[in-house]
């Protein structure tokens, strides 16, 4: 059952992934590394949902299982000190851009030793020092600041560029035209990442979008815009890659929209009315981003099982560590909660 | 000292931090050429080109987004709003984005950017370009609200304001643009939070800000020729408010008067009064303490019903007068 795949990719399925790698410039260790980060976000994800099954999460959480190719992918292709501006489902691209999954679970479950000291929570982790400006509670604010981001950058004349990561909801809200239109006049050193998991909470995409996909809307800003399979993490490595070697060389923005599909409910309560349990499973069976990469990468030997098992049992230990320094961390001082709100 | 505009004196302050720090930028609607919708910029475009006077699409909820996104990686923008009342289509960025960052990250990061904002009736302007949202923008922690009443004090907070780590709401009155005042060559600071009195009395404490600081001290000048003697407290920083010089006045004069052109419910006065009626200050009240606001309506087009909306100086001086007479 694939009613989404209304249009065609931009990209084709990779199916060599020797011939792929080899064009795109990735050695077996980082197609290694991708693939690990891919495992290591998906159990973090199923961790993140037991602690709060078991009760030991004051706020909410939106997981992004299912969508780890496109965060791997994108933050495999961006360079370190390149700016990172993302949305409420944002554990996956913090944990591609290399974040330390024990200050994220202590963020999650509040603890002062977390990002940011238990302020934030799940939907607003930051690490500005790592120009990783946070996720936003806000549908449509990475977009906002994206752009102060991106003129920042064109006024100091670095090299960096702006990754802004954003839901198909996001691609409805106004700013979503404000933000776009002054990227393209301004020729601003913008990715445009628009990570369609087909529903905006309960919405679907094709039922609330005039207009699908998303990137004939950039093209009306004149920016170049691609529809790809976003769980092909190859296909986001490859245009992700092309994108900010475009926005790096000063051509301007760039859109990318990568189709995806996320497999537990919008947020903490989720009963999944709004989409079939056949849906849920050939997405989760077929299209599995994880099961995907292995199988390429098995058919072309650059990994056998052991060394998957390994994988997962290595990552299962580094999330399983991460609940242990969350646990043992203190909590914020309530003295302090008035601490920050002024520098 | 020359006598400027306040008008002038913003432009100074603005073009003058541009030529000592280059992260300084300007961002809003028509700010080039035509030089703002009130001349405010006028002429910096020629100076410091068109990467610095960044002029936008019609497009406040980017505005002030951008603002609050260049200023977390170290710029320091000053967004114009072509009036107060479009901050209304970026509360957003305002108040979700840039107030909280700082909070919301653990204290990592800083957000310093000024947004200008002309507010205020008296132009005919009506209701959706004529109102004095202050008290709105005072509801949110991690905001600074500045509101200058003279020239000198418009320069002076507008450079504490450049520089300051923090997002600021910098709110201009309209009417304040023509008016001139003395104000020294080159730079000076004066410190935000510090409250300013513009008019020493011992009868009775009028907190005010803004326009309505103008029309206090016409009062003020008035009653003090037959012996009242009225002390003008002009806040000049709303949030944070300076608690201490409110409740150093009260206990001096014994009565306590704010004025704002804001409407009434909600609005600061509130504030003040709660200041003094939870200090020390309380038990030295010889009267109840009043408020004088703008009607809780929007501000109308008509110019007897516009004037009527907000506190004039005969209303102020009526208030005045009920007050030290003992009437309530
Ligand atoms: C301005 C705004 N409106 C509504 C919401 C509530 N909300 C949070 S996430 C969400 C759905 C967003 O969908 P999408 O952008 O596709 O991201 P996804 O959750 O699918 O990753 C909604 C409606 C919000 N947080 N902000
Ligand atoms: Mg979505």
């Amino acid at each position: 059952m694939t009613t989404w795949k209304k249009e065609e990719f931009d990209n084709f399925e990779t199916t060599d992934v020797l011939e792929k790698s080899s064009e795109l410039g990735i050695n077996q260790e980082k197609l290694i590394d991708m693939y690990r980060t891919m495992v290591k976000i998906r159990i973090f994800e199923e961790m993140a949902d037991k602690q709060y099954a078991l009760g030991k999460v004051h706020g909410t959480m939106h997981l992004s299982a299912g969508q780890e190719a496109v965060a791997v992918g994108a933050g495999f292709a961006i360079n370190k000190g390149d700016y990172l501006l993302n949305h409420h489902r944002g554990h996956g691209h913090f944990i591609a851009s290399g974040a330390d999954v024990n200050k994220m679970m202590a963020e999650f479950l509040g603890k002062d030793t977390g990002y940011c000291h238990g302020r934030g929570g799940s939907m607003h982790i930051a690490d500005v020092t790592a120009n990783n400006l946070g996720a936003n509670g806000i549908v449509g604010g990475g977009l906002q600041l994206a752009v102060g981001v991106g003129l920042a950058v064109q006024m100091k004349k670095t090299d960096q560029i702006v990754l802004t990561i954003f839901g198909d909801g996001a691609a409805n809200e106004g700013i979503f035209h404000e933000s776009l239109n002054m990227a393209a006049i301004w020729n601003l050193p913008i990715l445009y990442l628009c990570e369609n998991n087909q529903y905006g909470m309960s919405a679907n995409v094709v039922r609330v979008s005039a207009k699908t996909p998303f990137k004939d809307r950039a093209a009306a800003y004149g920016i170049p815009g691609y529809y790809i399979d976003g769980n092909d993490v190859l296909a986001v490595y490859e245009f992700i890659r092309k994108a900010a070697d475009n926005a790096r060389s000063g051509k301007g923005p760039v859109f990318v929209e990568a189709q995806t599909y996320r497999y537990f409910g919008h947020s903490k309560s989720d009963r999944n009315l709004y989409r079939t349990k056949e849906e849920i499973d050939y997405w989760k069976s077929v299209e599995d981003p994880i099961i995907r990469f292995e199988k390429l990468l098995l058919n072309a030997n650059l990994i056998d099982i052991q060394s998957i098992n390994m994988i997962k049992e290595e990552m299962s230990k580094v999330i399983d560590e991460s609940v242990t320094f969350a646990e043992n961390s203190p909590e914020p001082d309530v003295k302090d909660v008035t601490e920050w709100v002024y520098a | 000292m020359p006598e400027i505009t306040y008008r002038e004196a913003i432009h100074d302050a603005m073009v003058e931090e541009m030529r000592r720090d280059e992260n300084v930028f300007l961002i809003g609607e028509d700010i080039g050429t035509y030089g703002g919708a009130f001349g405010v910029s006028a002429g910096m475009l020629a100076e410091f080109g068109p990467e610095r006077i960044r002029e936008t699409p019609i497009s406040e909820l980017a505005i002030v987004g951008a603002a609050a996104g260049a200023a977390m990686v170290g710029m320091k923008p000053i967004a114009e709003l072509m009036f107060m009342d479009f901050i209304l289509l970026a509360l957003e960025p305002l108040m979700n984005q840039a107030a909280k960052a700082r909070y919301m990250f653990g204290g990592k990061a800083t957000v310093p950017m000024v947004v200008r904002m002309p507010g205020g009736s008296g132009t005919g302007a009506a209701a959706q370009h004529s109102q004095s949202l202050e008290s709105i923008l005072m509801h949110i922690p991690g905001i600074k609200v500045v509101a200058p009443s003279t020239a000198y004090d418009a320069k002076g907070l507008l450079l504490s304001a450049i520089r300051d780590p923090n997002p600021i709401c910098f709110v201009e009155h309209k009417l304040l643009y023509k008016v001139k005042g003395e104000v020294p060559v080159g730079e000076y600071t004066i410190p935000l939070g510090v409250a300013d009195i513009k008019h020493p009395g011992d009868d009775i404490t009028v907190v005010t800000s803004g326009i309505m600081v103008q029309k206090s001290l016409a009062v003020a000048q008035k009653l003090n020729q037959e012996g009242i003697s009225v002390e003008v407290l002009d806040l000049r920083t709303l949030r944070p408010m300076d608690s201490q010089a409110i409740i150093n006045s009260v206990k001096k004069t014994g009565r306590l008067l704010v004025v704002h052109e804001a409407v009434q419910t909600g609005g600061w006065a509130g504030e003040v009064m709660a200041v003094v009626s939870s200090s020390e200050a309380f038990d030295y009240l010889d009267a109840p303490m009043r408020r004088l606001a703008g009607k809780d309506v929007p501000i109308p087009y008509n110019r007897f019903l516009e004037a009527a909306a907000v506190p004039q100086e005969a209303d102020i001086e009526a208030e005045i007068r009920a007050i030290v007479s003992n009437k309530y």
